[in-house]
């Protein structure tokens, strides 16, 4: 099973590259308010089961993947192929 | 009467670069500084551990966190676990948070820029095992060198913090965007601190500052006292 694990800094951490980005979207003229910059991870997992697939990845953002303190965590599960 | 060297580790992980400078400087304070592999599972006899600077595992997912799982680091959590002194200098203070053996986090620095120079420092504790050197109040003058040194903790947390007095070092000029300008930290028994300043870097005049010195030598005092405890 494929997974995507899309970590991202939690509401009013500073995240000074966001800040960055929304400073040089603006000044390219787009009307943004704003804009946050997490990171992507995408997992192949070797279990067809979801539930099981989804507790074994929640286990890796909470280890290893996100820092609970300024991060959080989203898991999209995929079919195989898509 | 000559006073006994205390056996101090230096941590070495895949991407330190600041563990011989440690050594060096942990030896010239008197100490037998040793290096201690991070494959090891079991660390050798020690009255202190150093996790020293630098970019551990690339610096890759976040700052400490790949380093924090190496076997050395399950046995560095066990050996402050049991009490042992364990300080960890730029790298490896991230690795510390990362490992929970210390509070709070790190995120890339306010400016963006990598921030290298000398900083002055305000010590803010005296009575740990890290800062006994110092006096009270004292200004240091020591260099940083990081990305991500911004360390961070919310209000609450950070408020613990406080009534437990458990920030030791503040910067005393603006440097990455820490927290309340939060440079040093220990944990709540005492024996485990973090601070992203380099002191051995800065333990002697030559180097431009020797303050770092009176932070490492105050390791070597309170190890070279578990040493004789333990004897």
């Amino acid at each position: 099973m494929k997974a995507t694990v899309l970590v991202r800094p939690k509401e009013g951490i500073l995240d000074p590259q966001g800040q960055a980005v929304t400073d040089s979207l603006r000044q390219l003229g787009f009307a943004i308010t704003d804009a946050r910059i997490g990171r992507v991870i995408d997992v192949e997992i070797d279990d067809s089961d979801r539930a099981g697939a989804r507790a074994t990845l929640e286990r890796m953002c909470e280890q290893l993947l996100a820092n609970p303190l300024i991060e959080s965590y989203e898991i999209v599960l995929r079919e195989n192929g898509t | 009467m000559t006073l006994p060297r205390p056996r101090i580790g230096v941590v070495q992980f895949p991407g330190s670069n600041d563990d011989r400078d440690a050594l060096w400087a942990l030896a010239a304070l008197d100490a037998e500084a040793i290096p201690v592999w991070h494959a090891t599972t079991e660390l050798p006899e020690l009255s202190a551990v150093v996790l020293p600077g630098g970019f551990s595992y690339g610096d890759y997912l976040r700052c400490g966190a790949i380093a924090r799982f190496s076997p050395a680091m399950a046995a560095v959590a066990a050996f402050a676990d049991a009490g042992g002194l364990v300080l960890g200098i730029c790298n490896g203070f991230q690795i510390l948070c990362e490992a929970g053996l210390l509070p709070g986090v790190f995120r890339p620095n306010e400016s963006l820029t990598f921030v290298c120079r000398d900083v002055r420092l305000r010590v803010e504790r005296t009575d740990t095992a890290f800062t006994a050197r110092c006096a009270e109040n004292q200004q240091l003058v020591i260099p940083v060198k990081h990305g991500e040194g911004c360390w961070f903790a919310d209000q609450d947390l950070y408020d613990e913090l406080e009534a437990r007095s458990q920030i030791v070092l503040r910067y005393d000029e603006a440097v990455n965007g820490s927290v309340h300008d939060v440079a040093g930290v220990v944990n709540e028994r005492g024996n485990v601190m973090g601070l992203m300043p380099h002191p051995e870097h800065a333990v002697d005049p030559l180097l431009g500052s020797a303050d770092g010195a009176l932070v490492l030598a105050s390791l070597v005092d309170a190890a070279r006292e578990q040493a004789l405890a333990s004897v």
